[in-house]
């Protein structure tokens, strides 16, 4: 077994680093922030602050414009209109079967929105100095929006003179605790990548290449790339080159090309292969398991005093609680696989569902003869949810605050609430349907030593066993080719079998009739 | 050459022996690898048998150049001209006179070392078996060049028709080994043949 790279390159980096330092240390010179101001000697930073919005104020005086291009970002509309499909999507429009919606619930679920202040539809988007900068340029790790918004202390003043780029860290504060709790949504996120190795992460390493986010996710005007609603499934522009391509290094083939391989072989996968396919050859990779169950139809059970309580299996994962109902956690899971080109349609809450099926809130398309389809990996999230079984649509509940289902255990009451606030009619009926939802893997790539061996998909019932459409040597065959081919094989072996033994039967003859000769 | 004393002739050459034995090695190992990959069977793994099975092809068609190019230049060509000519009586002795002790109806010479039905069974393996199986091969193994090397137009076929026809050239080949090994055992002694395969001197009885 080879070594594992990341594992030489710390030794290999350290020597020069110390060379390095005491070179600069004998010739007197500092090393310099790459940033051309320090914030620290900013006279509109000196504060005090007591609030975020008085903050970004004083960060608005110098960068007039940052608020106004947050204010084009998902990040802060929560909206976003597809421009393929024409569906309104967004986490203030689509559902999914975690928390299932961010409608009636916006103020809880806003702990993780740019912004200040936002709890209901009457939140004003135009507000610049309701953008907050903190949470994504915080460089001293105290920033909590949380306590911001339960009104207690921080230390702004510090914070906004400590502000810098974003890190693993700042996105890390929703992204890898989507879903409410910790590597929950995504499997391909989770809070170690704050500071990940290489096996969990070869180009995030801390010790080796330490990538960012925004490494990949390049941006500009705060405007990230990399999107979940229109993923680039098949990057046909190659390496990326200034004033040649789009600029955006969200794509593996941005840095790669799409043949990076030595063996060329290997490199002709990669028409019909995402890199992550073979490159993530499991999800949830890192310490953290991530929910890939979540049952609310047995939400509101109670223990024997009559209050609601929470199940945790061996490991300390929540398996049961009664404002939410069973969970199943995984590590290390194989992912799903499908032919996907980046379209991806949703099931919005007003849709018509069919009960009788496990429905799909986010249906993945592509297929084999699609030339901008790959074959994909995703993590297929599970469930039953609330539906409306005269309408037929799902039903969102109102979940949390005092009248919420997590206080309430009334279901009626939570899911009037909840259709009330997304103005969707709501026949008094309700249901729970079977869920599934898809999510592409993107994250935790391994490194290459880890990625899947050829018999992972070239066999019978492999990784691919169900993606229809392309011929996968050893998974696939003509059964009736192969019966004849060795049927025909097998009657040979008989025939000359058969002729050796009349030979032998008859060797005396043979040997009588040699000597007569 | 022809030694009268020992009443037996110098039939295959040097070059020709090296030919047929590389070759039986080389088909035999295009074989195991290219029906694991097939997925009939695991032995030393997907990626192993992908390796060994385009590296023993590459040498083998080396060996085929030089094999064609050893055949014309020395006129053995000539060998594989097909013929009726005793045709039935072989026939008729492997299925019936081998049984009552009969020699051979065919004596190999200079000018036809093979007996006609061996020569059609030959000419079939060279101008049937060998270029479905190469062809199919090379089309398999370059399945991503088709459009670079303006076979475009060949993409309806894929790999879902490429594969099993190449599969079922292995077959064709495979049937073939398997009588052709068998029917080395019908010389005048049992390994009559075979040594003469590797000495180049066919004995006669």
């Amino acid at each position: 077994m080879p070594r594992p790279v990341w594992k030489i390159r710390k030794p290999s980096l350290l020597f020069p680093v110390i060379l390095a330092l005491c070179v600069l240390s004998w010739s007197g010179t500092t090393v310099l922030a790459s940033s051309t101001t320090v914030h620290e000697k900013l006279e509109g930073l000196a504060g005090p602050f007591t609030t975020g919005p008085q903050v970004t104020k004083a960060c608005l005086e110098c960068h007039t414009e940052a608020s106004k291009q947050v204010h084009q970002t998902k990040h802060w509309t929560w909206s976003f209109t597809n421009p393929d499909t024409g569906q309104e999507l967004g986490k203030k429009n689509v559902i999914n079967n975690f928390c299932i919606s961010t409608v009636s619930n916006t103020e809880t679920c806003a702990s993780c929105h740019v912004g200040y202040g936002m709890k209901d539809d009457s939140f004003d988007f135009s507000s610049e100095e309701n953008v907050d900068c903190l949470v994504c340029h915080d460089t001293t790790g105290t920033y909590d929006k949380k306590r911001l918004m339960d009104g207690k202390s921080l230390n702004l003043k510090k914070i906004a003179q400590n502000v810098g780029p974003t890190s693993r860290e700042t996105c890390g504060t929703c992204h890898f605790k989507g879903g409410g709790g910790k590597a929950v949504k995504h499997g391909d996120l989770d809070p170690g990548m704050v500071s990940p190795d290489g096996f969990v992460d070869v180009h995030m390493d801390a010790d080796g290449l330490n990538f960012g986010c925004s490494t990949c996710h390049s941006t500009d005007a705060h405007m990230i790339t990399g999107s979940r609603y229109q993923p680039l499934a098949s990057d046909h522009s190659g390496i990326d080159i200034p004033g040649k391509t789009d600029g955006t290094l969200a794509s593996c083939t941005s840095c790669h090309g799409d043949r990076p391989m030595k063996d060329e072989k290997l490199n002709d996968h990669t028409d019909k292969i995402a890199c992550q396919t073979c490159h993530i050859p499991l999800f949830a990779r890192g310490d953290y398991a991530t929910k890939t169950w979540w049952d609310w139809s047995t939400a509101g059970q109670m223990d024997d005093d009559g209050k609601p309580f929470v199940r945790l299996d061996h490991n300390g994962l929540e398996v049961y609680n009664s404002k939410k109902g069973d969970f199943d956690w995984q590590r290390d899971v194989v992912p799903t696989y499908r032919w996907f080109n980046g379209k991806v349609d949703y099931t919005l809450p007003a849709d018509t569902i069919d009960p009788d099926q496990i429905v799909s809130i986010n249906t993945i398309n592509g297929s084999a003869d699609d030339p901008d389809s790959k074959i994909w990996p995703f993590k297929v999230m599970r469930g039953k949810q609330p539906y409306d079984t005269e309408n037929r649509t799902f039903a969102i509940p109102h979940t949390t605050g005092e009248d919420g289902y997590w206080k309430t255990f009334d279901w009626q009451e939570a899911l009037r609430k909840g259709m009330a606030a997304a103005d969707i009619p709501y026949s008094g009926n309700y249901g729970f349907v079977e869920t599934e939802m898809s999510w592409p893997l993107a994250h935790m790539v391994a490194p290459a030593t880890e990625a899947l061996t050829c018999e992972e998909c070239h066999s019978s019932d492999g990784r691919m066993a169900g993606i229809e459409g392309v011929y996968i040597p050893g998974r696939d065959s003509l059964d009736w080719l192969d019966m004849l081919g060795f049927g025909l094989l097998g009657l040979t072996g008989a025939g000359v079998g058969i002729h050796g033994l009349l030979r032998f039967i008859f060797r005396r003859k043979t040997i009588a009739a040699s000597k007569g000769e | 050459m022809t030694d009268n004393t020992k009443n037996r002739i110098y039939i295959f050459k040097g070059f020709e022996r090296f030919w047929h034995w590389a070759q039986a090695a080389l088909i035999m190992g295009m074989a195991v690898t290219g029906f694991e990959i097939h997925g009939t069977y695991a032995l030393i793994g997907f990626k192993a048998a992908v390796f060994w099975h385009g590296t023993l092809a590459w040498t083998l068609i080396i060996l085929w150049i030089f094999a064609i190019f050893w055949h014309l230049t020395t006129g053995e060509w000539r060998h594989y001209i097909p013929t009726t000519d005793k045709l039935i009586s072989v026939a008729m002795f492997y299925g019936y006179g081998i049984f009552k002790g009969e020699p051979h109806p065919y004596k190999p010479t200079l000018l036809r070392k093979h007996n006609p039905l061996q020569l059609l069974a030959y000419l079939g393996f060279k101008l049937f078996m060998a270029p479905l199986i190469w062809v199919s091969g090379i089309l398999y193994l370059y399945i991503n060049e088709w459009t670079a090397w303006n076979l475009g137009w060949l993409d309806w076929l894929g790999l879902e028709i490429i594969a099993p026809v190449h599969v079922a050239a292995a077959f064709f080949l495979i049937i073939f080994l398997v009588g052709h090994v068998y029917m080395t055992t019908m010389g005048h002694t049992f390994f009559a043949h075979i040594k003469a395969m590797i000495t180049g001197w066919e004995e006669h009885s």
